[in-house]
């Protein structure tokens, strides 16, 4: 049977790449359908009323939206290749939980980084910090949080490593001099193909968030 | 049916720790509740969730499991041969339970839990249309899970019916503080049947608090500003 998967998606969300990381891992052909942020497809409207975001997964015309509920769908249509889900139910509730925190922690920080300055921004930056030192320690001496293997939480994670020298350069510290651990993490990532393949340019992310403050924001 | 060493950390009034203790009676399993006294945080607590410090927390042989819904999950997985299925068995259907489920957590709730932190009527007004809003679109998304069936997961209860019908004590006593129905018969006739249906469940009965008692606590919980 022919699979039809699109993924309506922008180049840039740090959750469109998991489900395009969770796609690659699985093997699985997908459409790519690059959407313009300030106008929104009607296809995009159509398959997420609800939230209007992206990423949205579309499998033989039904849409799956969220990242992580994505990646988990991929992983239980697509179970034969490079498991995301660990086995064990306690490993799999571990997975669960550290993706939930990622999501719950990093999204008010992470925008008020991009789109604030001063104190707004600077308060921003302690909480994101907070969050790194929690994931380092998570992480601890393991290759991958997922233990030995790349699993949920490592794609959960990887894509905000795309985003790392923009929060550098927009809050002005140091990710790499403070979390060795976390960069050693991601560069193991990185051999992956999938990971290779998906994560942006550093230097593209941050010309795209410098104009955004530039010509949106009015900040130098 | 004992099945090992099983401790659930929690309140008796709260929606999260709710879930927990029904997916547990649906598996049949005994477990020991610990709870906790309102407004200090037990040191088992604290160990067991560092990260939240907030319940439920399921202590499975000495190994905690954190957050609500993944708690529902974990019983579901660790018990898969006791009793009925928690979550759906088609990947699109679980896809779909687990959006509406967050989207309960997200949305509805934020939307609900403001009707009783709202300061002057506009505010309350304002907080009232949003979930009356929030609550259509689980009306709809009831009619297309269920499809035709008692409840979201279709004959029996499931985990998008636990992860919102957990939250029927607080929205009555939340109707009440507002007076202002917030689900009703008419509009939303679908989400009113499955809410009786719901509280009557075996699994659920023993284990929804009386209204009188909750609305006192909410009382405590959410004081009012002096006039």
């Amino acid at each position: 049977m022919a699979e039809e998967v699109i993924l309506l998606d922008y180049w840039a969300s740090m959750f469109g790449m998991r489900t395009r990381i969770a796609l690659e891992e699985k093997g699985v052909k997908y459409e790519y359908r690059e959407e313009d942020l300030s106008n929104k497809s009607s296809l995009l409207l159509e398959m997420n009323p609800i939230h209007k975001k992206i990423p949205v997964l579309i499998h033989n015309g039904k849409p799956i939206c969220e990242s992580i509920i994505q990646v988990q769908y991929i992983d239980e249509v697509w179970p034969h290749t490079n498991p995301i889900l660990p086995a064990d139910p306690f490993q799999r509730a571990q997975a669960r939980f550290w993706s939930d925190y990622i999501d719950k922690k990093t999204g008010g920080p992470c925008k008020a980084l991009q789109r604030e300055t001063g104190e707004k921004q600077e308060a921003a930056k302690m909480e994101f910090i907070e969050v790194l030192k929690t994931l380092d320690s998570e992480l601890g001496d393991k290759s991958f949080f997922g233990g030995n293997e790349f699993r949920l939480v490592d794609i959960a994670f990887i894509g905000f490593y795309s985003w790392f020298r923009t929060y550098e350069v927009v809050g002005n510290f140091s990710i790499v001099a403070e979390f060795p651990k976390l960069i050693a993490w991601a560069e193991r990532c990185l051999k992956r193909e999938s990971v290779a393949k998906v994560l942006p340019d550093s230097d593209k992310v941050l010309k795209s968030v410098s104009d955004y403050r530039k010509k949106i924001l009015g900040i130098n | 049916m004992a099945t090992g060493d099983v401790k659930l950390i929690g309140s008796w009034a709260s929606v999260f720790v709710m879930r927990a203790r029904i997916a547990l009676n649906l598996k049949s399993i005994s477990y020991e509740f610990l709870q906790e006294t309102y407004g200090t945080k037990s040191e088992l607590l604290l160990k067991s969730n560092p990260v939240h410090k907030k319940m439920p927390v399921l202590i499975h042989a000495d190994k905690p499991v954190c957050e609500s819904n993944i708690i529902v999950q974990y019983i579901d997985e660790a018990w898969s041969s006791y009793g009925p299925s928690i979550l759906p068995s088609q990947p699109y259907d679980r896809a779909i339970a687990r959006f509406w489920a967050a989207y309960v957590d997200d949305k509805w709730f934020i939307a609900l839990r403001s009707i009783l932190t709202a300061r002057g009527e506009e505010e309350k007004k304002a907080a009232i249309a949003e979930v009356e809003e929030r609550t259509d679109h689980l009306e709809k998304a009831f009619i297309d899970c269920s499809n035709g069936k008692p409840f979201f997961n279709g004959d029996h209860i499931g985990y998008l019916d636990i992860a919102l019908g957990s939250f029927l004590g607080w929205w009555k006593v939340v109707e009440l503080d507002a007076s202002h129905i917030l689900l009703d018969e008419t509009k939303t006739p679908s989400l009113f049947k499955w809410a009786e249906r719901f509280c009557n469940d075996p699994a659920v009965k023993p284990l929804m608090p009386e209204t009188a008692k909750l609305a006192e606590f909410a009382r405590k919980l959410f004081p009012k500003p002096e006039a």
